[in-house]
């Protein structure tokens, strides 16, 4: 099993270039915003300016041949209305100054322009922001050109552009903070499908190949449809290698047979005890290697019977009898006794029986295979609030090993069993069968006075 | 007048007699061991400004503060065309005072003080309003006897043209062309109501008399040589009033002109620091709330703008401006002369 090292995150790329997105959007909003209220600012000021030296200018007039002025009240008051700022004014008669201050200088095109002129210049220290009105005012034979500059400062101007440089600046974290919330949410909303199509994936049992049939978007559905069509696919190659192991023990089992029966006749013929032993020898691997080929098919027949589960009222108390009596005569052949020790009570139970029986059977084999010559196994049948429990104790070598539920993995066997031959495949079934009826396999190491060894004991739920 | 000459030497020794503008009155007041001295123009008399000196000095008691007393054209002149090295400048001309400051002269001054003071009250963070004066019109009770006492202008100019018997000769007004306070009332009356002229014009006829301060005037009605003096500084008034009857200070409904006292630090002051003291102790609480009683000024905080409806402050800015353009200026005062010199 190797590990898939991810190369990056959908997630994080999403949000990532969303927030940069967000915050060249927001840079984009404090500028326009920034731009917009600073023009707005200096326009107003422009504006009053203009005001004030119109008002000026609406206020000459000719008296004996001479221009005069009557300054209007409002005409200054009405620059001191938005700001503090200080006012300078001049207004100058064929270039010569009639009123106001005398070295206030603005730039004015030559000519009398229809448009206030507006500038930007240092006077007296400050920065100013300057207009000037030209008109031309008649007075008997000649006409007089007259200009009125109206200056401010532009401190109250600052403040407003300070003030609003700090909400723009407001505005766009704000802006800034939300659109990366949302882009958030939206990226974790966008990839909840995939989510959920791996959650359904990951949540399934280990023998669990059904197609996958999650909703999912548009977009899933080409993965899905390849994620389906590759679990057909395992599934039938799983099947072909099943149907293959099936076929092949099936095979070997039968030729197994005759030429166990042949070496039987040639064993009774023989004369020298050289010879017959090593005949017995022989005789006994091709035992075993029969009975490994009978478990790789009951093993087969256990996952086909578990899948297409069909149960049976069953005594519990009469499949171990029957199968205690099977397995007496090989237990006798190494003076093995198997005493059964009965609880009492009901062991009505609603399951497989072939299924069962295999699993009793393969357990008492085991005990039996691994029981020393001369000793006993105890077969006890006991129940306790929720289950019944059918246990097998032997006098034998015990499960060997870190972890004991190793042993009920397939071909997974104890570390301490090389001299005796076993496939690995009996517990697997015991635990396979136990799991189709909703029960469990348990194995411990009991401490015997007489002797220690294994103990199996099979659960059954009791309803 | 010979203390005068004393201080005028003493204010010669002191400018290096350098400086033509004229002053008043001039007083130092000197502490043992001074560290600093401020130095302050003032259009207030020393009489008046006495216990707030007083007062500064025994919170700041290392400091010397020397009190130049100046006309307001004067201490116009002596900041604007000569530069005089003051720390402080204080001024009922609240006219000038804006040009002093609009043209360059003052410079900022921020403290927790000054940013007590409402935004009508200071202008730019420069000038600063301490007291509300308004302008009144005080009459003599003897004169008026039997006499229906008016409660407008249109009343006034109605009660004067019935009875030029009582009131020839017996008016008093300030001459704006050499009082800067009388030239603020004056302007501002003008914006104010149409009849101002009219009021002038009939004042002229009663060959009204012209003063240059509201002192002369008063003094004139408690001794019966005026029935009545027009726009007058009613804080005066009232402290006179408060020590001996015979006057009455007429409340006006039409409206009142409100002037403030103000104070600034010159660009060119050479103890900033001290005058920026001077400015917080004359905002400052204790200071505010005693104001009325030991000088008889009323304070900028909850003076006499509560008491009356018809107060109309002038308003610090460059509206005030307007009336100091010399052209206005020039227009003004030609108009005034035409109205008050009947002959």
């Amino acid at each position: 099993m190797t590990s898939l090292l991810p190369k990056g995150s959908m997630q994080r790329r999403l949000v990532i270039q969303l927030s940069l997105i967000a915050l060249l959007l927001s840079l984009v909003l404090f500028v326009i915003v920034r731009g917009v209220a600073e023009r707005a600012a200096a326009d107003t000021q422009d504006n009053i300016l203009a005001a004030s030296a119109t008002s000026i200018a609406d206020a000459l007039f000719a008296e004996g041949g001479q221009v005069r002025l009557e300054l209007p009240y409002s005409a200054l008051s009405m620059l001191g209305t938005i700001s503090e700022d200080r006012v300078f004014y001049r207004v100058l008669v064929d270039g010569e100054t009639l009123t106001g201050y005398d070295d206030l200088v603005a730039k004015a095109a030559l000519g009398v322009p229809k448009q206030p002129e507006f500038s930007t210049f240092e006077y007296r220290g400050e920065q100013v922001r300057a207009v000037v009105v030209t008109r031309l005012v008649s007075s008997q034979s000649h006409q007089a050109l007259v200009r009125i500059v109206v200056a401010q400062t532009r401190l109250g101007l600052v403040q407003i552009s300070s003030r609003i440089t700090l909400l723009a600046v407001a505005i766009g974290i704000a802006f800034f903070f939300v659109a990366t919330g949302l882009s958030l949410w939206a990226a974790h909303s966008a990839l909840a499908p995939l989510n959920r199509v791996a959650g359904a994936v990951t949540r399934r049992g280990p023998s669990d190949l059904r197609a996958v049939q999650t909703q999912a978007p548009a977009e899933l559905v080409p993965l899905i449809t390849a994620l389906n069509s590759l679990i057909e696919r395992l599934k039938s190659s799983l099947t072909r290698s099943e149907d293959f192991i099936v076929e092949a023990a099936h095979r070997v089992r039968t030729p197994l047979a005759t030429v166990r029966t042949q070496a039987e006749v040639i064993h009774r013929g023989l004369e020298k005890s050289k010879n017959k032993t090593a005949l017995r020898e022989m005789i006994r691997a091709i035992d075993e290697s029969s009975r490994s080929a009978g478990q790789l098919l009951d093993h087969a027949m256990v996952n086909f019977r578990a899948d297409q589960f069909q149960t049976e009222a069953i005594d519990l108390r009469k499949l171990m009898a029957e199968t205690v009596e099977r397995l007496s005569p090989t237990a006798e052949l190494k003076d093995i006794s198997i005493i059964t020790q009965d609880q009492g009570g009901d062991f009505d139970f609603d399951g497989d029986p072939i299924l069962l029986q295999n699993a009793l059977r393969n357990i008492l084999d085991n005990a039996i295979k691994y029981s020393p010559a001369d000793s006993n196994i105890t077969v006890t049948l006991a129940r306790d609030a929720h289950n019944h429990i059918l246990s097998f104790a032997d006098q034998g070598r015990g499960f060997a090993g870190a972890n004991l539920s190793d042993h009920l993995q397939r071909f997974k066997r104890g570390t301490n069993v090389n001299d005796i031959v076993g496939s690995g495949l009996g517990l697997t079934i015991v635990d396979e069968v136990a799991r189709a009826h909703g029960g469990l396999v348990e194995i411990t190491n009991h401490t015997d006075p007489k002797g220690g060894g294994a103990c199996v004991s099979f659960y059954l739920p009791l309803v | 007048m010979r203390i005068i000459l004393f201080a005028i030497g003493l204010i010669l020794v002191c400018f290096n007699a350098s400086f033509a503008f004229e002053i008043e009155d001039h007083q130092i007041y000197t502490v043992p061991m001074p560290t600093q001295t401020i130095r302050v123009i003032s259009t207030a008399d020393i009489a008046a400004f006495d216990p707030l000196i007083r007062r500064f000095q025994s919170i700041n008691r290392r400091i010397t503060v020397d009190y130049t007393v100046a006309s307001s054209t004067e201490l116009m002149a002596a900041i604007y065309d000569e530069g005089a090295p003051f720390d402080l400048v204080i001024s009922s001309a609240m006219d000038l005072q804006t040009k002093l400051a609009n043209d360059g002269f003052a410079q900022q001054y921020v403290s927790p003080q000054t940013a007590r003071l409402p935004a009508w009250a200071q202008w730019q963070d420069q000038l600063f309003s301490f007291t509300q004066e308004p302008a009144a019109l005080v009459i003599s009770d003897a004169h008026f006897a039997g006499l229906e006492i008016p409660k407008n202008r249109e009343q006034l100019i109605d009660l004067l043209r019935a009875h030029p018997e009582i009131f020839d000769q017996r008016i008093g007004t300030y001459d704006v062309r050499s009082s800067g306070l009388g030239y603020l009332f004056a302007t501002q009356d003008s914006r104010n109501t149409d009849s101002f002229w009219r009021l002038t014009e009939v004042m002229g006829r009663l060959n009204t008399r012209l003063y240059c301060c509201s002192g002369a005037m008063i003094d004139d009605v408690y001794q019966g040589r005026l029935a009545l003096a027009y726009n007058v500084l009613g804080s005066y008034a009232e402290n006179r009033l408060a020590h001996e009857p015979g006057i009455t200070i007429v409340p006006m409904q039409d409206y009142v002109t409100v002037m403030m006292r103000t104070a600034f630090i010159p660009r060119n002051a050479q103890n900033p620091d001290v005058a920026g003291r001077m400015i917080d102790f004359l905002l400052s609480k204790p200071t505010q709330e005693s104001l009325a009683k030991t000088t008889g000024l009323p304070p900028v905080f909850e003076g006499a703008s509560d008491k009356q409806k018809a107060l109309r402050p002038i308003r610090l800015g460059p509206g005030l401006l307007v009336f100091l353009d010399r052209l206005k200026r020039k227009a003004f005062l030609r108009n005034w002369e035409n109205s008050i010199r009947q002959e």
